[in-house]
């Protein structure tokens, strides 16, 4: 950790191969999971 | 809990605990002790993120939450996403750049020498009395699976976490964060099941969520843009994300955690980890307050669920008025229990609303019943915090119980074993090494750093002692964490984001602002978590109107512009 560390731009991931497909997916993830949860309520008045 | 469950209890405790002794042993520098190894992995670094912030209080009192009030309190998680990736973009870069042991040595970098102590005494003063309550909530537990007397508990648990805390150092923090975090899991799933499991056969898990439907606790999501009720889709976001901003970004237990990541790369993994499962796991944990609660329509609820205090008061009941009380309670629950199962049989049909105001009018008899009850024992802790452990006790199978309490257990050992290792970072490095031995061995500093996590595990069972004083424990952790973390949050905002500003005017305008927020927490109220929203905002701009009407003194130093 002493060395300075290079711009670490790729993930090593597939498909989310950059750190901005990462953080799009992520948020993403958040408006599906409050959909879900809205719909949930919707279903059961 | 029989010897089963005894046995499941010891056996998981200590083996975690050996194995992460055994895995750290003979590492004693002073960076190995206070920060790790320096190799975590991704997946390690996420699930010890999650560990530290998912205390006991999480898995005891989050049910109860849901129980009480159902689904909303999610949304206090719901600026966590964003705040995640903010951190992952700017903050964890420069501090790993920096290579920095606590975060607010990069604000003595960034500013002077007293905006460093004013952010680590911060700190230092909200986890300190936030590691208190985080200490009661497993001792209700043993309180009332022992039958021993809470302050004793409360003691006793605080001394194991402390030793455990001493010896193990951070890197055996994060080595058994992960499998205590497995335990947890393992712990909850099988709750769930068996919960579900224990519905009667006529009651489906669809019927189970009408039901949670029609008596309001699938209200998750709140859009209304009112600043006063507790929760909303609003004050989750932004409260929310200021809130967890400042305490993944700038809380030196979280720090801790993900600085010792082997790259940059696997810490931002570990926290876009939290950032995609953090809602999920808190909603898993409500629904199964909700299931609780739906449970407790058709089994028979005791009147309390804080049973202890509820029959040494039966003791003394002379004119048989308590008595009277819960028999009333069992009637009006055994007519809900039947109108319930008319509702469900009348759904889809014209008779379905009327069915379900009926069982309404009959759930707020019970409920005042109940009140009445609460004000006949002048019970201390929240109700809600005791539901989840009442259920365990009686309906789960011996070997489970002792899983569940090995689960709080490891909770409450991961997340105040982090709290503690952080606190006791900050003082040695921060103040110690800092302001009294400067250039003392290695070897010094590790005594040093022990003897601070004594202290600190001491004035943490202190608060502990007064915690039953609160209301529900989950959310006096977030209120306390409100107030004291807008203006830490100022601080690095300031320090990343606006160069012009130096140490004396952030200095100035942090004490101006946080004596602020803890006024306005007195008299006003609001949602408590617009006061991180609050304590941020003035402090940056009377910040910048400092600089402007005052300029002069430091602004950015040399080393922040080669971040």
């Amino acid at each position: 950790m002493s060395e300075p560390e290079p711009a670490d731009e790729s993930t090593g991931l597939p498909v989310v191969s950059t750190w901005r497909r990462v953080y799009s997916l992520v948020v993403l993830a958040f408006f599906v999971m409050v959909a879900a949860m809205v719909i949930l309520e919707r279903m059961y008045p | 809990m029989n010897a089963l469950d005894y046995a499941v209890l010891l056996s998981t405790m200590l083996g975690i605990a050996a194995f992460g002794i055994w895995r750290t042993r003979g590492k004693r520098d002073l960076r190995t002790y206070l920060q790790g190894a320096g190799n975590t992995k991704w997946f390690v670094i996420g699930l010890s993120v999650m560990a530290t912030q998912a205390s006991a209080v999480t898995f005891l009192s989050t049910p109860g939450q849901g129980y009480q009030d159902g689904l909303g309190f999610v949304q206090n998680y719901f600026g966590a996403p964003f705040a995640l990736i903010v951190i992952s973009v700017f903050f964890l870069p420069i501090y790993r750049k920096l290579n920095v042991y606590t975060a607010y040595e990069f604000l003595g970098r960034r500013f002077d020498t007293k905006t460093r102590l004013l952010g680590a005494a911060l700190f230092l003063l909200q986890r300190g009395i936030s590691a208190g309550i985080t200490i009661y909530a497993p001792a209700i537990v043993l309180s009332t699976v022992f039958g021993w007397r809470l302050d004793l508990t409360i003691l006793l648990s605080g001394l194991v976490v402390i030793v455990y805390t001493v010896c193990g150092g951070s890197d055996a923090v994060t080595v058994t964060q992960k499998y205590q975090i497995g335990v947890i899991f393992a712990g909850m799933i099988a709750a769930f099941c068996v919960l579900l499991a224990k519905l009667p056969a006529w009651l489906s898990f669809s019927d189970a969520l009408t039901v949670a439907g029609g008596m309001h606790r699938l209200n998750a999501v709140d859009f209304s843009v009112s600043p006063k009720p507790r929760y909303t889709f609003w004050s989750g976001l932004i409260g929310g994300m200021f809130l967890a901003l400042a305490y993944f970004g700038t809380d030196q237990s979280q720090v801790q955690r993900y600085i010792s990541g082997a790259s940059l790369r696997e810490s931002r993994l570990g926290l876009m980890f939290n950032a995609v499962c953090k809602i999920p796991m808190q909603l898993f944990i409500l629904l199964l307050g909700v299931m609780l609660f739906v449970f407790y329509q058709i089994q028979p609820p005791p009147i309390v669920f804080n049973q202890s205090a509820w029959n040494a008061k039966l003791q003394s009941d002379a004119d048989h008025h308590l008595e009277n009380l819960q028999w009333q309670f069992g009637e009006i629950q055994g007519e809900k229990r039947q109108l319930i199962r008319a509702w469900l049989n009348a759904r889809h049909t014209s008779g379905e609303i009327k069915a379900r105001d009926k069982v309404l009018a009959v759930s707020a008899e019970a409920e005042k019943l109940q009140t009445d009850a609460k004000k006949e024992i002048g019970g201390k802790a929240n109700e809600a915090d005791y539901v989840f452990i009442t259920f365990i006790l009686k309906y789960l199978p011996h070997g489970l119980i002792g899983l569940l309490v090995a689960a709080f257990f490891a909770a409450a050992l991961s997340s105040k074993a982090a709290e503690l290792n952080a606190l006791a970072s900050t003082t040695t490095v921060d103040l110690y090494r800092h302001l009294v031995r400067r250039d003392a061995t290695d070897a010094h500093y590790v005594v040093a750093s022990k003897c601070f996590t004594v202290f600190w595990g001491l004035v943490a069972l202190s608060f502990a002692m007064f915690a039953n004083m609160v209301e529900n424990l989950i959310q006096a952790a977030n209120i306390v964490g409100s107030v004291f973390y807008g203006v830490p949050l100022a601080l690095f905002l300031v320090a990343f984001f606006i160069p012009f500003v130096g140490g004396d005017e952030i200095f100035g305008s942090a004490i101006i602002s946080q004596a602020l927020v803890i006024v306005l927490y007195f008299k006003l109220s609001i949602s408590y978590l617009w006061y991180n929203l609050i304590g941020c905002a003035a402090c940056v701009l009377l910040s910048i109107v400092f600089r402007i009407l005052f300029g002069g003194s430091s602004s950015r130093q040399a080393l922040s512009t080669s971040i």
